[in-house]
């Protein structure tokens, strides 16, 4: 699987809103559709994708098996000071990506 | 020589359609998840706006953006924000817990919808308000879809 | 100021007779025209185009060495951009394999015969992306491929198999694509079934196919035994069906319903 894809901003100026957006390899499998020999596919699903920027919280989202395969998501950050944003998803069946890059606050 | 694509074959022919009955979530099973994430209060209509193509071309990819009108501080702050719909197998689409550096109150994804139906969200303000927005989504199906091999 | 008339007249004169020499307006549409707004806009935007990750694999595969040979498509090729209008010629008739071959065999006797590595599965993860890959070079291309006379047999097999009524529902690929497109099947534009964004990241799939999958899941829709991948019903299908699209530009990586 592809590492997750994340589109940020290198440098932003204090007390701006910034748009970060990002792709991630996921079947979404969920859980209620049956294979081919009738039994239903278990669930496998990212179940939480957490973000923080400089430490502190951007935002704890919880996913359900009605988020399309692949998840895409666009979000919005405030910067302050300077410093890491990082980002983890976390999901079924001991699932874990993650991403991390330091941006600059002038 | 032609013919006609009778609605009949499509149901008979090309539709795939033995997928098991199964309890999908229902505007009932919605109250509740809605309910349940929300302590029950009274829900206002307002601040929230939630952006869906009204027309979708397939369910598995619906473009979905949901902004609050807030600043993101004091009483204003927006705390959660969690959407619900109608006719999955489930009523839960997604909660967002936003944190200090939460620039705005909004995200944007893409949801899989099985059905035409309505699609709620619901915003947490600080100050405990809690407003809502709805929208109606028509969702066709694809024809042709993959066959189980 | 005596001229003007009569040159006027002659000009509207060689107008009209540029008009009638003109070819008929091109009713082709790309299936990126039938589908809604919503989709468009994610195919327009490569970063929300869900394809995006299968490019980023298949970028990795070309820059990564392999097989007994231990060499990457890089080492031979160099930069991707050597691949640009590759997409847009395929199939065509390879003279080492004596035989009309599609983008996707090409890669694959590349991989087999020259890297000395094993060959992925039809349709699995790792031979879609580089195949979407080495295609997305070709984007905003004019499809040339099936021009050459080498491949005339195949377009014209994979012309009367698309005539062909089959399948217990008894239709052909024509009755659909050619006599009823733009009409709706279940609620869905029936698009006319050009080939312009393969591989293509189709919502119903949830992934990155190939042309060959996609003509599988019509066949399977009409209750018809769907051709082997790799088999020449598949490739003069293909060849058709890129005759057909010549001079539409190239899609790669396509969104589709």
């Amino acid at each position: 699987m592809a590492a997750p894809l994340v589109s940020a901003p290198k440098r932003v100026r204090r007390g701006d809103v910034f748009e970060v957006k990002t792709l991630i390899s996921h079947p979404m499998e969920t859980g209620f559709r049956p294979g081919t020999n009738g039994t239903i596919i278990p669930r496998d699903i990212v179940q939480k994708m957490r973000c923080r920027f400089a430490g502190e919280a951007v935002f704890d989202l919880e996913l359900s098996p009605a988020i399309s395969a692949n998840p895409y998501f666009i979000f919005y950050v405030r910067a302050e000071t300077g410093g890491a944003l990082e980002i983890e998803w976390t999901g079924d069946n001991g699932f874990s990506a993650s991403y991390s890059a330091l941006i600059l606050v002038e | 020589m032609t013919i006609a694509i009778t609605r009949r074959m499509l149901i008979g022919g090309l539709a795939v359609s033995l997928v098991p009955v199964r309890a999908n979530a229902t505007p009932e099973t919605m109250q509740a998840a809605i309910a349940d994430a929300t302590g029950g209060r009274a829900l206002r209509e307002g601040k929230v706006t939630l952006d869906i193509q009204p027309l979708i071309d397939n369910g598995n990819t619906v473009p979905m953006r949901v902004r609050v009108d807030s600043t993101m501080t004091g009483v204003d702050r927006v705390k959660a924000l969690h959407v619900f719909n109608e006719k999955n197998p489930q009523p839960h689409v997604l909660s967002v817990r936003f944190g200090p550096r939460a620039g705005r109150a909004e995200i944007a994804t893409r949801i899989k919808l099985a059905d035409t139906q309505k699609v709620i969200a619901v915003a947490e303000m600080e100050d405990g308000t809690l407003w809502t927005a709805a929208i109606d989504v028509i969702v066709t199906i694809a024809a042709c879809i993959e066959g189980l091999e | 100021m005596i001229m003007r008339k009569p040159v006027a007249a002659l000009l509207l004169a060689s107008m009209a007779a540029a008009a009638f020499a003109q070819a008929p307006a091109d009713t082709r549409r790309s299936g990126f025209d039938d589908m809604s707004p919503a989709l468009q806009a994610i195919q327009m935007d490569d970063f929300a185009n869900p394809a995006a990750l299968w490019l980023a694999e298949g970028e990795a595969q070309w820059n990564t060495r392999t097989g007994s040979a231990g060499k990457s498509c890089a080492d031979c090729h160099g930069t991707p951009a050597t691949m640009r209008g590759v997409a847009a010629r395929f199939p065509a008739f390879d003279t080492t394999l004596a035989n009309v071959i599609d983008l996707d065999a090409k890669i694959d006797d590349c991989r087999t015969r020259r890297q000395g590595a094993a060959s992925p599965p039809h349709e699995s993860r790792a031979r879609v992306a580089l195949e979407a890959f080495v295609a997305h070079q070709s984007r905003g291309m004019p499809i040339t491929s099936a021009a050459e006379p080498h491949l005339d047999a195949s377009v014209a097999a994979g012309a009367r198999i698309f005539r062909q009524r089959m399948g217990q529902i008894d239709l052909s690929c024509a009755q659909c694509h050619d006599e009823r497109a733009g009409r709706h099947l279940a609620g869905t534009a029936i698009p006319q079934g050009h080939p312009t964004g393969y591989p293509v990241y189709r919502s119903e799939w949830q992934a990155v196919g190939t042309l060959q999958r996609r003509l599988r899941n019509c066949l399977s829709g009409v209750r018809a035994q769907p051709y082997a991948f790799g088999s020449p019903e598949m490739i003069a299908l293909e060849a058709f069906l890129m005759r057909r699209a010549a001079g539409m530009k190239l899609e790669t990586p396509g969104v589709r319903p």
